[in-house]
């Protein structure tokens, strides 16, 4: 242990610990901007610096560990004006057109130009250049005006996503981040995750917006607009109304879409039970096959660009279920419309998705097994914050309501999808069901939760081992296949039989989607919440979903059927690791 | 071996090759060769004897008599005349022969006589031949390492001789050793930061140029010293000519057996790789450069750690200049305390200077610490020129101190110009006259750091770029009250808040132009209101 005193308090605090946390301890919040806390420390900002007793100079409270004896004063006369300056001289280099930002109210350098009270910018930077906003992908808009090169983007890009789509370009004060050949992100590797927009402390990246879209399909009388919400929005939304983190707000969120005029307020959840019918029944067959072992799991779109761009040997290895989002979208203008009587050519497909990588995956040519767009708009957690807010919709007085029948109903094992490991779990659950015929007894499989990286587990279904694992962030995914690679390349086969991998630390409640200022702290909660209510509700389990069930006997006949595989799976393509672009052949 | 009756020593480097060396060369050649001298005379490829900017040079010998800005066409009358019939071509030599040349200590007894341990050779040797390197007692002080001091004896004599690095932030060479034989974690690098790019400063690539072997066995000196393996030069890509003679140096001392496995029977195994940089003013800080080497963008990175614990690929490594490096071979062959009869006490040995700008004889010298602006400049440089009055100079490069008159007699090492809040860094001495504007000048430092700053951290990224705009504004005689007090303010957040030596450098053109010339620059903004 270290003893030390910040601003005269004394503290003792484990050896390494930074100064900023020390001072945390202490009871000093140290400004930061640059700074994430699930990310290390990059030292671009220098708005963390302190004075230590004896030492020449400021140190970066981020990045310096806190030594044996140190007296470390936070804010001095000198810390405050050295503040001061740096802010001054970021915000000399800034689009400061703050009303019509959409980081309005909830950017991180608004709220730290008050903190140390900026009431004048000196600098004139009368140099600073127009630089275009990057409109070239389907999903992130970049604005390098915005930029205030803090680095976080970079970070997770390439050491929490390895995907390295983002670059810095140029130097000094010339200094952009980019893409490769600034060719923009649409023609880039991207993959769409958004850890870059929830990772962004300013107005710089944001979700290429669907909002105004929507609300014309819901303005016109003509259309008959559906709407489906993603398992790990519901732990969400309830924070774009000032709610804890991860309280729980499915009944409101219904509430809530029917008030702002969806003419059918349906649920993702529903599409995910199915989802496992599908994918439980593949995997049974490539386990008695033993072919394409280990099979992974697809839900994820930004990991499939990721596996379609860096691994394409193990476009076999996928299984060919759609995304519970595309098997929604496909049904909902087929089935859907079948049963209720309605043109699927006046149905507006909406789906609010805690995600980025959803409004890529929806314009993906294939994506119309319906005959129409599958999925028509794809809002994000934030934009359909916006919308509700706009419509006069407080989530806080909102009543307890249902989903519409008959792609409303779900059960638990279709809620945890939107955490780390959730699609496994829900997975061995029925697939217990259909090997054995018998049900699982106790359904937590608790080895597959949590938020290590990579996470394995031995299933025995009735003496048959399966060999599991679970990893999310492309970082940990790139690790595991990386083994997998190793162990074909020197077994000829893999430990493993199935494999879950989601694109987002912590799955779906940590997407790029998610409300601003996101953190694992954050998802860890919303994740919890989200197997709160897996044991709130009554069925636990996929198969048991009488919708779904309701759903084969009418329409689907059964899992992997004819039907089944045209509507509900498809095909991969092997990627450019250069601009993410498909490769012929 | 054939005995000759003269020598004539060509200096080959980047500058006299421009001149047009080579052609003066194969002149020489030629027409020794059709005036039948071919087995009296024999022409002989050096390094820079320290001269620049007088063209070719070319230094006869036993007389050691200089000739300067030589054409191919002066080959004719210099062989005829002089290395016929022994009549020196007087409209060719040079006229007021310069101290820095030629006179190395105890040969001659001057006052002002050079110790020449860095460049020993350079200028006197030929740098592509092993041999003569060999035969200028080379390559001893690793056969005495070996066999004598082993590891630790090597960095006890480095640490007891006092030897800092030269690159600026003068650390103590033996300490640095020290704690990367301490480190945990194999292999261990010593990489030679040759990517020399302070502006002004080109004392590296003449010894790189003159004496490339010297390097090598410094390196691998350092290497047995701590337990590397392996070393790295990373060399300033424009430096054509030093990459060819380094590459060529580390293929002959391979093919002695002197780099490779098992050197000489040792036990030691050390190889070396020459990579080149691509340009950048911040990869001469030593993480930045790591990152360089790494094949990445060139940033610094945070300390610590340090790159003794964590360096290249994460292993321990020591980060060198090239002429802390070309120090160490003298200092295990001769002893710790033959070298501390150089310089002073607290800084022992020499320095490389770079003397360029408003001095009679620009050029390279190597001096003992501890010597005198004043000595630098008029005795070594032939004074300020055409007669001018010496105003100040640039001292250490951009990252540097402007230094006023009263500063003349101060003494030039890293201790004592610590306390004049000045620095020694790089060792270019860039001399101005009574007619240089400082205004100017530091315009011209602030625009450099600008392009160079790399882009990372907020304070140098934005300061430099604020700093550049009101200089502008100033030099324009559009400056306002209060200009310079914001520059001030500027540069001590950059002081305190930039990420690295770069940003955090830029205070000290700016503090020091403020206090030696500080009417001159008030001169130019209109009095506070």
């Amino acid at each position: 242990m270290i003893r030390a005193t910040i601003n005269n308090v004394e503290i003792e605090v484990p050896e390494g610990t930074t100064i900023l946390w020390a001072a945390k301890k202490a009871g000093f919040t140290i400004p930061t901007l640059c700074n994430h806390p699930d990310l290390p420390p990059g030292g671009q900002c220098g708005i963390c610096v302190v004075e230590i007793e004896g030492l020449p100079g400021l140190k970066r409270a981020c990045m310096t560990p806190i030594g044996e004896g140190f007296k470390i004063k936070t804010h001095t006369p000198r810390i405050q004006a050295t503040r001061r300056q740096l802010v001054e001289l970021i915000l000399s280099d800034h689009d400061t057109s703050c009303l019509t930002c959409v980081k309005n109210n909830n950017c991180e350098l608004q709220q730290l130009a008050a903190t140390v009270g900026i009431n004048t910018v000196d600098y004139k930077n009368e140099s600073r250049k127009k630089h275009p906003i990057d409109h070239s992908s389907v999903a992130i808009v970049r604005d390098p005006n915005k930029c205030i090169l803090c680095g976080r983007c970079l970070t997770v890009c390439s050491q929490v996503q390895t995907v390295n789509a983002l670059a810095v370009n140029h130097r000094g004060s010339e200094t952009l981040i980019s893409t490769a050949f600034d060719a923009g992100l649409g023609n880039s590797v991207c993959i769409n995750c958004g850890q870059c927009v929830v990772h962004c402390p300013v107005g710089a990246l944001y979700e290429r917006s669907a909002t105004e879209e929507v609300w014309e399909a819901l303005h016109d009388p003509d259309k008959f607009v559906v709407v489906q919400e993603a398992p790990a929005v519901r732990v969400m939304l309830g924070e774009e109304f000032g709610m804890p983190v991860g309280t729980l707000v499915s009944g409101k969120m219904h509430a809530a879409l029917r008030r702002m005029g969806f003419d059918a307020v349906l649920d993702t959840n529903f599409a995910a039970d199915l989802t496992i019918m599908e994918e439980g029944t593949e995997l049974i067959s490539r386990l008695t096959s033993g072919k394409n072992l280990p099979l992974i799991t697809s839900c994820s779109p930004g990991w499939i660009k990721f596996m379609e761009t860096f691994f394409h040997d193990m476009i076999p290895h996928m299984s060919t279920a759609k995304s519970p989002q595309q098997m929604f979208g496909a049904l909902a203008k087929t089935y859907y419309a079948k049963e209720k009587g309605i043109d699927p050519a006046k149905i507006v497909s909406v789906s609010i998705m805690p995600c980025t990588a959803k409004k890529f995956e929806c314009l993906r040519p294939e994506m119309n097994a319906s005959g129409y767009r599958d999925v028509d708009y794809v809002l994000t957690s934030r934009e359909i914050g916006r919308m509700m807010r706009e419509a006069g919709i407080d989530m806080n007085e909102m009543p307890d309501e249902h989903a519409d029948p008959i792609l409303g109903e779900y059960t638990g094992a279709a809620t945890i999808f939107g955490a780390t490991g959730g699609v496994m779990e829900a997975a061995v659950r029925s697939a217990y069901a259909l090997v054995t015929g018998k049900e699982l007894e106790d359904v937590e499989i608790t080895p597959v939760r949590g938020l290590k990286g990579i996470k394995e587990a031995e299933i025995d279904i009735e003496g048959t081992k399966v060999k599991v694992a679970v990893a999310h962030s492309c970082g940990h995914a790139r690790a595991l296949l990386e083994k997998v690679q190793d162990q074909m390349r020197k077994d000829g086969k893999s430990e493993y039989q199935f494999i879950e991998v989601m694109a987002c630390p912590g799955g779906c409640v940590g997407g790029g989607g998610q409300s601003w200022g996101s953190n694992m702290a954050k998802r860890a909660r919303r994740g919890e919440s989200l197997y709160a209510e897996d044991r709130s509700l009554p069925m636990r389990r996929s198969h048991e979903n009488p919708e779904v069930q309701a759903a084969y006997e009418k329409f689907l006949e059964k899992p992997n059927s004819e039907k089944a595989h045209k509507l509900l799976h498809t095909h991969y393509f092997k990627r450019s690791a250069v601009d993410g672009k498909i490769l012929p052949g | 071996m054939n005995l000759v009756r003269n020598h004539v020593l060509i200096s080959i480097d980047a500058g006299t090759i421009m001149a047009g060396a080579r052609a003066v060369e194969k002149a020489l050649v030629d027409e020794i060769g059709k005036q039948g001298l071919a087995g009296e005379i024999a022409v002989l490829e050096t390094g820079s004897i320290g001269a620049t900017g007088q063209g070719v040079v070319i230094v006869v010998y036993p007389e050691g008599l200089y000739y300067a800005n030589v054409a191919p066409e002066d080959a004719h009358e210099i062989v005829e005349e002089h290395l016929l019939k022994g009549r020196p071509v007087k409209r060719l030599m040079m006229t007021e022969m310069p101290k820095q040349q030629v006179i190395r200590k105890g040969k001659t007894g001057l006052l002002k006589e050079q110790p020449r341990i860095v460049l020993k050779n350079s200028g006197v040797i030929n740098p592509e031949n092993i041999d003569e390197y060999i035969a200028a007692g080379g390559y001893e002080a690793i056969e005495r390492a070996f066999t004598e001091l082993k590891p630790a004896g090597v960095i006890k004599e480095v640490k007891d001789s006092g030897l800092v690095g030269r690159g600026g932030a003068a650390f103590t060479t033996g300490m640095k050793w020290d704690f990367a034989s301490r480190a945990p974690g194999q292999p261990k690098y010593i990489i030679c930061n040759a990517d020399e790019g302070e502006p002004g400063t080109f004392k590296d690539r003449l010894i790189l140029e003159g004496d490339p072997h010297k390097l090598i066995e410094g390196m691998m000196l350092a290497a047995y010293a701590f337990g590397g393996s392996k070393g790295f030069i990373y060399i300033r890509g424009e430096y054509a000519l030093s990459i060819e003679r380094l590459e060529k140096a580390i293929q002959q001392a391979r093919d002695y057996g002197i780099l490779g496995d098992n050197i000489l029977e040792s036990g030691f195994s050390f190889d070396l790789a020459v990579m080149k940089g691509a340009g950048a003013y911040v990869c001469g800080e030593e993480t930045a450069l790591i990152e360089s080497l790494e094949g990445k963008r060139g940033h610094p990175r945070n300390k610590p750690p340090y790159p003794v614990t964590e360096g290249l690929w994460g292993k321990p490594t020591v980060v060198n200049n090239v002429e802390t490096l070309a120090n160490v071979p003298e200092i295990i062959r001769h002893g710790a305390a033959w070298y501390r009869g150089y310089g002073t006490e607290k800084c022992p040995g020499t320095k490389v200077y770079t003397i360029i700008g408003n001095v009679a004889t620009p050029g390279l010298i190597e001096a003992e610490m501890g010597t005198t602006l004043r000595d630098i400049i008029y005795e070594y440089a032939g004074g300020i020129k055409a007669g001018k009055q010496f105003k100040g100079a640039l001292v250490g490069g951009a990252a540097g101190a402007f230094l006023g008159p009263e500063m003349l007699d101060a003494q030039m090492d890293f201790v004592n110009l610590r306390e004049y809040a000045a620095v020694l860094g790089s060792g270019a001495i860039l001399v101005m006259d009574e007619h240089t504007d400082i205004v100017d000048m530091l315009q011209s430092v602030l625009h450099f750091f600008k392009h160079e700053s790399c882009g990372h951290c907020v304070p140098c990224r934005l300061g430099t770029k604020e700093l550049v705009e009101i200089i502008d504004q100033i030099a324009d005689g559009k400056g306002k009250a209060g200009d310079i007090e914001k520059m001030v303010k500027i540069s001590e957040v950059m002081r305190d808040t930039s990420f690295c030596p770069l940003g955090q450098s830029l205070n000290l053109p700016i503090s020091s132009a403020l206090k030696y010339f500080k009417d001159e620059v008030y001169g130019r903004v209109p009095a506070a209101v």
